[in-house]
């Protein structure tokens, strides 16, 4: 009896020691209280817009094929989970993608049209409308060789000093997180709301449009939307933070 | 992030600004301060989405209702915010949206009721913001 | 596409004061922006908005003004606008957005009062 009532206080301790030990804090958590109301409530946050955009355009036939997502993968409440694991290893592709980039891949070769245009606002829809089914799982990355190396490849790249400003992505995220830039709070960079809608763009933009805003910010030259390099940092920061529930569609500052 | 302090301005500091855009708004109506309760987040991480609420005390009867409302500010380059109708359906005299602010500066929200008489609130918002270099 | 989120309560007590809340999606280009090549971006604003009250049978009536807004450009993008209805009959409400270059945009929501 005792042993496992000792057990049970044991399993507690290391639980709350594990969540005390966890310092990671998504961006939300350092925003006032008007931006995460805006979040929080589907009514108003207008990232809602967006996600309804792709959940129309999920039923929607297109291409040569004349098909929509839905003929091929059912009602969208069957993607949940999915955006929880990307970016991943694509056997089609052979390479590390992320999430819209595998949108792109149904797209040509599934429904035989063009591929989505970077930040499209129907392709963002898309990817937030995907994700918000995964809304609250836990970040986790698949375990895969090949995603392993984009992982390391992209903690590489979170580390290295880059722009004018020589800082890396590091100096900033982890050492001086929380703290004020210019007016903005410096987040953790965790990529759990993506995409979001941000205010200062006043619409919904993917990771990579915040990870290439980052390296302008820093007045270095980003790397082109869809690079591997921007995926390899999508990989590490999922890594980062795998265990961290997803949000999308998030509301950033 | 920016903050936004609010403080309510009593008529005889209203900016010069204001003052003409309120009458012309009254149309020969009486302006009296009170009634009307303009609330606008103190803290905002943007000033590209600020919220505010208008509220106006009013049975909302047929005998009895506010008949519009409008939002003036002083510094931005147009004046006008926006005009709202409403009618006794509402039930309520309560209206709330999200607007730009960039600068401090005052604003004063108008309450016009049915019998042409008006009341009105106007605050000073004191706003600092960084610029933003990003795309 | 354009997209709008309307939130209307399904039902409805008679005589109670229901909330309303509208978004659509709209940049509300103020026409003092530049873009990231530095042209000055064109003004392209939602300029009216309605909300009418339809009672149930009267399907070819235009309906009574619930509330109507004429926003300008320090609305903030992707307008949002609450405002309230006191619940008399079932019917149908129907919101309208009008602006620049032709923007219109038009939902509807059913509301049952018991
Ligand atoms: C000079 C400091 C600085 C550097 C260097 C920097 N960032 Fe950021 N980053 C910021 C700030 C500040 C924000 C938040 C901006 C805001 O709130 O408006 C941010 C936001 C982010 C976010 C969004 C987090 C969220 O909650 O949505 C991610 C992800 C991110 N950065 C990743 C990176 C990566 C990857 C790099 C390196 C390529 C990088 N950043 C370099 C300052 C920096
Ligand atoms: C003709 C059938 C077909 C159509 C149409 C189709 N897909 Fe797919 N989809 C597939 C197949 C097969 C796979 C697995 C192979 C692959 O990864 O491409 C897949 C995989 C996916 C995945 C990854 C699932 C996972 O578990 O990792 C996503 C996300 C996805 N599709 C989204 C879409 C979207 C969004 C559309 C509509 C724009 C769409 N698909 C249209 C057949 C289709």
């Amino acid at each position: 009896m005792w042993r496992t009532s000792v057990a049970t206080v044991m399993l507690f301790a290391l639980m709350s020691l594990t969540q005390a030990q966890d310092a990671r804090k998504s961006g939300f958590d350092f925003m006032r209280p008007a931006t995460q109301a805006l979040q929080m409530d589907d009514t108003q946050n207008p990232g809602m817009l967006w996600v309804k955009d792709g959940q129309m355009t999920w039923a929607q036939k297109d291409g040569a094929a004349n098909k929509s997502c839905t003929d091929c993968h059912g009602d969208i409440n069957r993607m949940r989970g999915v955006a929880a694991r990307y970016p991943q290893y694509s056997l089609v592709a052979k390479r590390v993608i992320n999430l819209g980039q595998q949108i792109n891949q149904c797209r040509t070769t599934q429904q035989q049209a063009k591929v989505w245009p970077t930040e499209h606002p129907t392709f963002l829809g898309l990817e937030a409308a995907i994700t918000m089914e995964s809304r609250g799982q836990p970040v986790t990355p698949p375990s895969q060789p090949l995603l392993a190396d984009a992982q390391k490849r992209g903690e590489t790249l979170f580390n290295q000093r880059i722009g004018q400003v020589d800082l890396s992505c590091r100096d900033c995220h982890d050492s001086l997180a929380g703290k004020r830039l210019g007016g903005n709070t410096i987040p953790q960079a965790h990529p759990t709301g993506y995409p979001i809608y941000r205010l200062e763009w006043q619409s919904v933009g993917s990771l990579q449009r915040r990870l290439r805003g980052c390296m302008t910010a820093v007045r270095a030259e980003p790397y082109p939307y869809g690079s591997t390099e921007l995926v390899d940092l999508e990989a590490y920061l999922a890594m980062r933070a795998a265990g961290m529930r997803l949000e999308s569609p998030g509301v950033r500052p | 992030m920016a903050s936004v302090i609010v403080r309510p301005v009593s008529a005889l500091t209203q900016s010069d600004v204001l003052t003409p855009l309120v009458k012309a708004y009254a149309a020969g109506g009486v302006v009296r301060e009170g009634r009307v309760k303009f609330d606008i987040a103190p803290l905002v991480d943007n000033g590209n989405s600020v919220p505010i609420e208008v509220t106006v005390e009013s049975p909302m009867t047929q005998a009895q209702h506010v008949v519009g409302i409008a939002i003036f500010n002083e510094k931005n380059p147009q004046n006008q915010v926006a005009e709202f109708t409403l009618s006794p359906l509402a039930g309520r005299a309560r209206v709330a949206a999200r607007i730009r602010l960039a600068l401090s500066q005052q604003l004063v929200a108008v309450a016009k009721m049915n019998d042409g008489s008006c009341w009105m609130q106007t605050v000073e918002v004191l706003v600092t913001i960084a610029s933003c270099i990003e795309e | 596409m354009t997209r709008a989120l309307v939130t209307v309560p399904k039902t409805a007590k008679r005589g109670e004061i229901i909330e309303i809340r509208a978004v659509v999606q709209h940049p509300m280009e103020t026409g003092y922006r530049r873009s990231s090549e530095g042209d000055l971006l064109p003004r392209d604003l939602i300029r009216k908005f309605s909300c009418r009250f339809v009672e149930s049978g009267n399907a070819n009536d235009t309906g009574a003004m619930v509330f109507a807004a004429t926003l300008h450009a320090a609305i903030a993008a992707n307008p949002y606008l609450s405002f309230n209805l006191r619940a008399a009959s079932s019917g149908t409400l129907v919101f309208n957005w009008e602006g620049d270059n032709g923007f219109s945009h038009r939902e509807q929501v059913a509301m049952t009062v018991a």
